[in-house]
């Protein structure tokens, strides 16, 4: 009798907590309103060189409101790529392209929710790859919670350097689902989730694989499922500095598991500079076709490093210097980024040297912001 | 059956409950108000909290990592496709 009327009053407790959560959002739900995105442009020079390959250009963002309903926003992007990556040298020769990535998005903002369509294409000379977003925030909880819900969708085409006859395509599917949670005055955290689907041709028509010793073009699966999560706490930490914590799980049907982990700290100094420094680590197992010398001969076979068992660390720093602020008219930012990774891969060697490969990469950024 | 009754009663309650707010609930059943208010949440506000503060430069440590790492996706940001292996 005593268990049931303590099992009766647990009951009633779960049942008031939770309808005292769900009248909560929804009671306190029109409070205020979402925020358009600021006014604002950007403009990058970004490098990245490591491992035989060279990649820079620039990159340019304008972004304005109209009528303070919808924020439209333009962006290019440009990688000119010069490739002597060890795939390269021990199968091809180097060589140089140039991608041009064009992209365009608005954002609607109705009460407490925002709504994003965006849109972006790519274009190399041996591929071109269109994607659509649709992402869909709401603010609930009196603002204190935000969900997100995205979907995105890709449609590439695949061709090949002196090759007429080969032509194909990749289709891609992304479903993102996010929660951004504030916990006090000067901690939020965030979850989200990704479920990934690929369909089409997967590879490089380039990379060999070995089998045996001998050099054979390589076979990927025509489709792939992944899903991932990120957690992520941010917190101020009192004397104008903040810390960040992330970790992210990945897998997917190649067998590939990943785990990310970054930890970082942003501090201001004086009026006008911002610091920002992290950590991150990375390490992953193999695709269940990957082999760096395959000895028997199966259906599907890849030599891509990216699918091998591997790690690579990354030390970060960030600066930025406000050369002018006008409060409640503009500001403008110079920027500056720099990021050390070092590449160790388990079971992929340079069949060179017979030994394990690896190599440093180095990221630079420069960049100027201005919000208006 | 009474796991259906119990379910189809929980059902009823809790569409009453988001349907109605908390003008439906029992006395017993207070919402629970967002314990940090608007005006406690400037240093959320601050630059120095926001999770991404440009996105060019985001996009680019994105496209380099999605290049060169097997795992992806998650990350809050959108990425185009390109044929970067």
């Amino acid at each position: 009798m005593a268990a049931t009327k303590a099992a009766i009053s647990l009951w009633r407790r779960l049942l008031a907590l939770f309808g005292g959560i769900v009248g909560g959002l929804f009671a306190v739900g029109h409070v205020r309103a979402a925020d358009l995105p600021e006014n604002k442009a950007e403009t990058l020079f970004h490098s990245y060189s490591g491992g035989g390959v060279t990649a820079l250009g620039p990159a340019l963002l304008v972004r304005k409101s109209i009528m303070d309903k919808v924020s439209v926003s333009g962006t290019y992007y440009m990688d000119a790529v010069s490739n002597a990556s060890i795939d390269v040298v021990t199968t091809a020769s180097k060589y140089h392209e140039v991608r041009s990535e064009f992209g365009l998005s608005a954002d609607y903002v109705y009460r407490d929710s925002q709504i994003t369509l965006s849109a972006t294409s790519s274009h190399e000379p041996d591929y071109t790859a269109n994607t659509g977003s649709l992402d869909i925030s709401q603010e609930v909880f009196g603002g204190m919670t935000t969900v997100a819900l995205g979907f995105s969708r890709g449609a590439d085409k695949v061709l090949k350097h002196n090759s007429p006859e080969f032509s194909d395509a990749a289709r891609h599917w992304q479903y993102r689902l996010g929660v951004t949670q504030i916990l006090t005055p000067r901690w939020l955290m965030s979850v989200n989730g990704e479920a990934l689907s690929d369909d089409g041709f997967l590879g490089s028509p380039y990379r060999f694989a070995r089998v045996f010793g001998a050099a054979v073009p390589e076979r990927n699966p025509r489709t792939r499922s992944a899903r991932a999560v990120k957690f992520r706490l941010v917190g101020d930490l009192g004397s104008r500095d903040s810390m960040h914590a992330e970790y992210r799980y990945y897998r997917d049907t190649w067998a590939i598991k990943s785990h990310t982990a970054e930890l970082g700290y942003s501090r201001y100094f004086g009026q006008a500079w911002l610091a920002d420094a992290y950590a991150r680590y990375y390490s992953q197992t193999k695709a269940v076709f990957y082999s760096d010398n395959a000895p028997t001969e199966t259906v599907y076979v890849s030599r891509n490093r990216q699918l091998s068992t591997y790690t690579d660390a990354s030390l970060g720093a960030k600066l930025s210097y406000t050369l002018k602020k006008v409060p409640g008219q503009y500001d403008l930012k110079l920027n500056g980024a720099y990021e050390f990774t070092h590449f160790s891969f388990k079971d992929f060697t340079d069949i060179r040297t017979g030994s394990l490969y690896g190599y440093n990469a180095n990221i630079v950024q420069v960049f100027l912001t201005a919000t208006y | 059956m009474r796991r259906g009754t119990s379910t189809t009663t929980l059902a009823l309650l809790l569409a009453a409950t988001m349907l109605g707010g908390c003008s439906m609930m029992p006395s017993a059943i207070k919402p629970i108000e967002p314990w940090v208010k608007p005006y406690e949440r400037e240093r959320l506000a601050d630059p120095i909290m926001k999770l991404s503060r440009d996105s060019l430069p985001e996009k680019h440590f994105e496209h380099v990592r999605s290049v060169r790492e097997g795992g992806r996706g998650a990350t809050g940001v959108q990425g185009g496709g390109c044929g970067c292996n």
